[in-house]
């Protein structure tokens, strides 16, 4: 038995068995479970695909400059008015709108998730392990048995999106929560505050820029999904680089690449600022 | 007439806390039950009334069980056994709904680490109390500029807490607790984190306030001045017991048991008395260490104006030595450039928690007021023979009054 020439537990049988019996027997289940998404995400790209570019330009420009500075919202213009020229734009938006999508959901659920595990050991510790295996699992695991529960494409994207970039927002909703001086809701109590009163005039603004921090990791992350969500079909700027990669097209991929980095350091430098600003007040 | 009833209040930190009640119960002492069940015995069997329109100061040591039996009376920590009861109603049969009322309409807190929000400012935080019950705007503003008045920190209103000292941070928080107008006022060491003379000024405070619109307050202390200071009636807390209750004259005068006793007398006031509470920071010359400050110019500057010792410090306050006019010259004479050279070399330094005790031959046996500084060598003041001996003739007095 131990000279281990042949397979003992069929692990593997097993998994594919489950998962067979869910998508068969609750393919319908995934489906209710994939609806809000796919709205939501149709919504989103097919309000910012019909914008005319230069408009879009002329927003994000702007909402840079008011939240950080001119520096940042000239860098932003520049940026786009590239990518543009580098004919991705369209692949651009679906990747905004994709990424817009999955960070509505991931705010969602997790910030009132990591408000109850901020204020809950017990819930915190139930959901710590959970966390750490969407963080660890490679995304390459899951894109299995997503594609046999959703099928390909960009919402299936973006649900595996939605579970590679949920715990940060989580995690550090509910440190925010957990560094808010116990004395401070203590005074808040002693004065007659509701735990609704708690919650909303003590512990939310204090914890507000750590939960900006996650905010900004989440969007990170999302971003960083781009290309593996094209394995299963998304488009955006993934895309061109799945397929650079297929027909070793070097240039298509690169500019990809290139553009996804750009929009990267955009969102990030955006949201950091979010988060100084409200530190601030 | 009796405003707070507390009846066989006991708290028993924990997991099973009724087994820690029946072993107090059957005796046990606080380590007893620690070292047999892990449980920590906070508050056991208190038992006493709060009279409206009075001070009533709980005193004891750190750990005593004061800040557990203060919040026990607003039920921030719940009992394990006994009854609170205030203006008639038990607090302990309270449902959600009526503790809430009854946290925003009948009490407020003041909190030795003040508490306040950093994210509002003054007004707002004066405010809070009003604006949790609901008090709209215009109204919520009114009275709390009016509490602002009350405090003396008018004009502060649009500041953020961080950008005051200490002592204004508290009258923040002393308006807050004023600004609801409550009928009790619950102070947990609200002035132990001030320095002395701001501590001081706070509970004249405290006293005119009272004075003006009488309210019933339970003042946590662990200071004997400030208690005796302010006190109508004190408690004594030993172990989570509490040993006696009366005015201060009854208890000075028929202290209960020796723990009671050491804490109003027994005591030799030079043993309990530190370095850093009688520090002063007002007479002496300060000179900045620098490479070039030359013992030449620094003679000069003692001499016009009339002063015999200086103490070098640097930009950080951080203490290096005292010079005299006499160790200045003689390391003229031998050549020096340095002021390090001049430094007086038998000039020993006090700490602040050292005692009197620790610190008098220093004090009686050189010229020099000796420089008090903290556990980072940062210099905090000086005690002078004069001021030794002033202190010393107060808690002398004090002594007398006790007798
Ligand atoms: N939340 C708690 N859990 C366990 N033990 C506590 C807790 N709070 C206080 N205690 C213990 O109860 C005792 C009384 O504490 P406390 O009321 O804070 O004393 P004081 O305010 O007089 O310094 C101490 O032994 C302390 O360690
Ligand atoms: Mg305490």
């Amino acid at each position: 038995m131990f000279s281990f020439e042949e397979k003992v537990i069929p692990l593997d049988t097993w998994i594919t068995n489950f998962i067979d019996w869910l998508v068969e027997g609750y393919r319908w289940f995934f489906q209710i479970l994939k609806w809000p998404v796919e709205v939501t995400l149709t919504g989103i790209q097919q309000g910012i695909t019909a914008l005319p570019p230069l408009l879009v330009i002329a927003v994000l420009g702007i909402v840079a400059w008011r939240v950080s500075g001119i520096k940042l919202g000239v860098f932003t213009v520049v940026t786009l008015i590239f990518i543009g020229l580098l004919g991705l734009w369209e692949d651009t938006m679906i990747t905004l709108a994709m990424v817009l999508c999955s960070v509505v959901f991931c705010t969602l659920a997790g910030i009132p998730l990591g408000i109850l595990a901020g204020r809950s050991d017990r819930f915190e510790m139930a959901l710590r392990p959970m966390l750490d295996a969407m963080q660890t699992t490679p995304a390459f695991v899951y894109l299995v048995p997503i594609v046999m529960l959703f099928s390909i494409g960009n919402v299936a994207g973006v649900l595996a999106t939605i579970v590679f970039a949920l715990p940060p927002i989580i995690r550090l909703t509910s440190l925010g929560i957990r560094q808010v001086h116990p004395e401070l809701v203590e005074a808040a109590l002693a004065f007659g505050a509701t735990n609704w009163q708690v919650l909303a005039k003590v512990q939310i603004p204090l914890a507000l820029p750590t939960i900006m921090a996650g905010l900004n990791q989440t969007i990170m992350m999302a971003l960083s999904m781009v290309v593996i969500a094209s394995l299963i079909g998304a488009g955006g700027l993934g895309a061109p680089v799945v397929l650079g990669l297929n027909t070793l097209d070097i240039g298509l991929a690169t500019i990809g690449g290139l553009s996804i980095v750009l929009i990267a350091i955009v969102l990030d430098r955006i949201t950091q600022s979010m988060g100084t600003t409200k530190k601030q007040n | 007439m009796a405003q707070i009833e507390i009846k066989n209040l006991f708290k028993i930190f924990g997991t099973n806390p009724t087994a820690g009640l029946d072993l107090v119960r059957a005796g046990k002492t606080k380590e007893e039950i620690h070292e047999q069940t892990g449980l920590t015995v906070g508050v056991q069997d208190a038992s006493f009334t709060v009279n409206s329109g009075e001070i009533f100061v709980v005193m004891g040591l750190s750990g005593s069980g004061k800040s557990t039996l203060v919040r026990m009376l607003n039920r921030l920590i719940d009992p394990t056994s006994g009854a609170v009861i205030v203006d008639g109603d038990n607090v302990m049969e309270m449902n959600k709904e009526q503790l809430v009322a009854f946290r925003r309409n009948k009490t407020s807190m003041v909190f030795q680490s003040f508490a306040l929000m950093p994210h509002q400012t003054v007004l707002n935080n004066v405010a809070f109390g009003l604006e949790l019950a609901g008090v709209d705007k215009t109204q919520r503003y009114e009275r709390s500029m009016d509490a602002l008045k009350q405090v003396g920190l008018d004009g502060w209103e649009k500041s953020y807490p961080k950008e005051l000292s200490g002592g204004m941070q508290q009258r923040v928080g002393l308006a807050r607790g004023l600004a609801v107008d409550p009928d009790i006022m619950l102070m947990d060491e609200a002035f132990s984190a001030l320095d002395p003379l701001i501590r001081t000024e706070m509970q004249d405070e405290l006293l005119k306030l009272q004075d003006r619109h009488e309210r019933t307050i339970v003042f946590i202390s662990h200071d004997l001045d400030e208690a005796l200071r302010i006190g109508d009636r004190i408690a004594v807390m030993e172990g989570g017991r509490v040993v006696q209750v009366g005015t201060p004259e009854e208890i000075l005068q028929n202290p209960a048991d020796d723990y009671v006793r050491a804490f109003f007398r027994g005591v030799d006031p030079t043993g309990v008395i530190a370095a850093g509470d009688i520090a002063r920071d007002s007479q002496p010359t300060v000179i900045w260490h620098t490479p070039q400050g030359s013992p030449r110019a620094t003679l000069e500057m003692l001499n016009n104006r009339d002063m015999e010792f200086a103490y070098v410090l640097d930009s950080e306050r951080r203490y290096y030595g005292i010079v005299s006019t006499d160790s200045l010259r003689s390391a003229i004479e031998q050549g020096a450039t340095k002021i390090d050279d001049a430094f007086i070399k038998e000039a020993k330094t006090a700490k602040v928690d050292d005692s009197m005790q620790d610190f008098l031959p220093e004090v009686a046996s050189h010229a020099w007021p000796i420089p008090v500084v903290d556990e980072n060598n940062i210099y905090q003041g000086v005690v002078s023979k004069n001021l030794f001996l002033r202190t010393l003739h107060r808690a002398e007095e004090n002594a007398h009054f006790a007798e």
